[in-house]
């Protein structure tokens, strides 16, 4: 049942633009697996949406996937043709965005929004792709979906629409199905609704999900394995328990640090010092070296690879190599820990 | 739908009534005094002052006004001075030959408007987006006159070796299609050329726009993200525009009429204002201002067909 059914390695984006080269995904990698779900978080900027982007090959024409392999069912996405492409786009792979308010076109109804990607991938008439739309809506808990089916996307509220564009993601039957901060532009009772949904249906359809969000709490909620993402790079990825229990990389130690708790009284929340860096201008070394507690002469100097540790969850820092010299505090949930020194292997010497 | 075009006619109705006191008040601001002109120079003033009783020009100007629209109401635009016969009749020999004209124009100018803006924006920044917009940069510079009187030169005329059975015709309208030709591309250029530069503005703004995103996303080709889902938005502003430049067209019609001896509305009015003629001249301003009324109406209606959410109240 475990079968990987998505690998990414190593991809690298680069957006270029008159003045700079902007590197805004620079060394990704995970494996979605069958009927799983991956998180991928991060705060904006860091190249979430841009990896989902590159997985379809959707991005703007001034952005170029300058390396690494998009691995689907063992065939590299990126060496498929356009027209390839076209074909894995809304029926294998489909996608669902930030913004439901803006992402379905004003001037066509709900159900020849939805009808479209049928007719192409399936064949099917303009009266049956009608039928199964109305099929979908109900699917999404849509109520009266013969009725609204006729309706523009004006009409709808928010959640509404957000459940349109999921309606339409599944209209083909997806693998896979990456949501790109799908309950970021709704209301918390909404969001509620909606990741409930979307799990709902997984469990239903046994597909595979990508979660965008930088939203730690619907990580926990939905997520099976999570890729944490800093400046266009993967820094940690592990199952979501370990995250959680045993966060290892000072930046996604940071992240839960700075989040509320119930059960630790503290007297304000912590924050990481600093700000992200400028994507044109990344430091040399680690990229959050700069707002790294921790950070010494080498990770100033020397980018860390992604490194296996020994419970096979990867992680981009130079504490856990043998490189590392002495120890190093960590501060967890206001606690000081020594971080361990633990045995590694590069990715890429494996 | 039905109550919005029955709303939206009643609103055309102050508006008419606005442009009916200024049109009827043009008799004021031209100079001269209209009975004076009737009765030719060197009338005596008694012949003046039955000329003044005759027409109700003695009369308060609200008055006159009413009157006046009671015939408008009816159909009466009153006689031409000049030539003694009902206006009505005079606009009505012409009135179609404009309209065909305009309309011609119209087609060239969005036929020829969409497709360089389509081209423009969807290859934007290469060079036939460069070259298509300095055309058009010229098409919206050049004086009407101007390029008229070059087409009549190189098409009209032309050069020695050119064969008769090529050349264009550049006097009147209607009896051969060699006339059509270029009156319409003078005319309609201009037009051609705002249209151009409109579609690829708003072509470019919605290829952003995050439906597009999702058009692709669904693995529609690019021939249906740009034709089906960019285009119905892009052509919500392009629309307004056209309907403008035919409005234009009808009153700009004057000087390619006058240049290729077409005997239209443009014309008339004209050569009214050169004789003061005044109920023609107010007759034509009158016509052409209700059509860009009603042109403006279809605009509109056509504007709620493409985007459901406008609402005009």
């Amino acid at each position: 049942m475990n079968s990987v059914l998505l690998e990414v390695e190593d991809l690298r984006t680069t957006f270029y633009t008159d003045d700079a080269e902007v590197k805004a995904v620079d060394g990704v990698s995970f494996v979605l697996r069958k009927g799983k779900t991956l998180g991928i978080v991060g705060e904006s900027g860091s190249g979430k949406s841009i990896t989902a982007l590159s997985i379809l090959k959707l991005l703007a024409n001034n952005g170029k996937i300058v390396g690494g392999k998009v691995q689907f069912k063992g065939e590299d996405l990126l060496t498929y043709s356009d027209k390839k492409m076209r074909d894995i786009r809304g029926n294998a792979i489909s996608m669902i965005f930030q913004e439901p308010m803006t992402s379905l076109n004003p001037v066509f109804t709900v159900g020849q929004q939805i009808s479209e990607s049928i007719m192409k991938h399936q064949n099917l008439s303009k009266k049956e792709a009608l039928v199964k739309s109305v099929e979908l809506l109900k699917l999404v808990g849509i109520p009266s979906p013969d009725k609204r089916v006729k309706q523009y996307p004006y009409e709808l509220s928010g959640g509404m629409r957000q459940r349109v564009m999921i309606a339409m993601a599944l209209a083909c039957n997806p693998e896979i199905l990456i949501a790109d901060e799908p309950t970021t532009a709704l209301d918390v009772t909404i969001q509620a609704q909606i990741l409930r949904l979307i799990r709902d249906l997984q469990k239903r359809l046994g597909m595979s999900v990508i979660m965008i969000t930088h939203d730690l709490g619907v990580v926990a909620e939905t997520c099976d394995s999570v890729a944490v993402m800093y400046a266009g790079q993967v820094v940690e990825y592990s199952d979501v328990v370990t995250l959680f229990q045993q966060p290892k990389h000072p930046y996604t130690i940071g992240l839960m640090n700075s989040l509320p708790r119930h059960d630790v009284e503290l007297e304000k929340l912590e924050s990481i010092q600093g700000n992200v860096p400028n994507p044109k201008e990344m430091p040399l070394g680690c990229r959050f070296a700069p707002r790294c507690p921790a950070a010494t002469d080498l990770c100033r100097r020397e980018m860390p690879e992604l490194m296996k540790d020994t419970e096979g969850n990867d992680i981009r820092c130079w504490i856990y190599s043998e490189k590392w010299e002495g120890e190093a505090e960590v501060i967890v949930y206001g606690e000081k820990r020594i971080a361990e020194s633990r045995r590694t292997e590069t990715i890429l010497s494996d | 739908m039905t109550k919005f075009i029955v709303r939206r006619l009643l609103q055309t109705i102050p508006v008419l009534l606005g442009v009916s006191i200024l049109v009827f008040s043009m008799m004021y601001l031209i100079p001269g005094n209209p009975a004076q002109m009737i009765a030719g120079e060197g009338a005596s003033p008694q012949t003046i002052a039955q000329i003044e009783e005759k027409l109700g020009l003695n009369k308060p100007a609200p008055v006159q006004y009413l009157s006046y629209m009671k015939n408008v109401v009816q159909g009466d635009l009153g006689n031409s001075i000049r030539s003694g016969r009902p206006v009505a009749d005079e606009i009505k020999a012409r009135f179609w030959t404009t309209v065909e004209l305009s309309f011609y124009a119209t087609i060239l100018a969005v036929f020829l408007g969409l497709i360089a803006g389509i081209i423009s924006a969807v290859r934007h920044y290469t060079w036939s987006d460069v070259s298509i917009m300095l055309v058009a940069l010229f098409g919206l510079s050049m004086p009407n006159f101007w390029f008229g009187l070059m087409l009549i030169q190189w098409f009209a005329i032309g050069p020695e070796w050119m064969p008769e059975f090529m050349k264009m015709r550049a006097s009147g309208w209607g009896d051969d299609w060699r006339q059509l030709l270029l009156p319409v591309i003078t005319l309609g250029t201009g037009g051609a050329a705002i249209i151009a530069r409109m579609t690829r503005s708003s072509m470019l703004e919605v290829i952003g726009q995050d439906y597009i995103r999702t058009a692709r996303a669904k693995g529609m080709g690019e021939r249906v993200v740009i034709y089906r889902h960019a285009l119905k938005n892009a052509l919500i502003p392009v629309i307004t525009v056209v309907g403008l430049e035919f409005g234009g067209f009808l009153g700009g019609a004057v000087l390619t009429e006058t240049i290729f001896a077409i005997n239209g509305m443009g014309r008339l009015t004209i050569d009214a204002i050169r004789t003061r003629d005044f109920p023609i001249v107010q007759g034509t301003v009158l016509i052409i201002s209700f059509l860009f009324v009603f042109v403006n109406l279809l605009v509109d209606i056509s504007y709620r067909l493409l985007n459901k959410r406008i609402d005009l109240n």
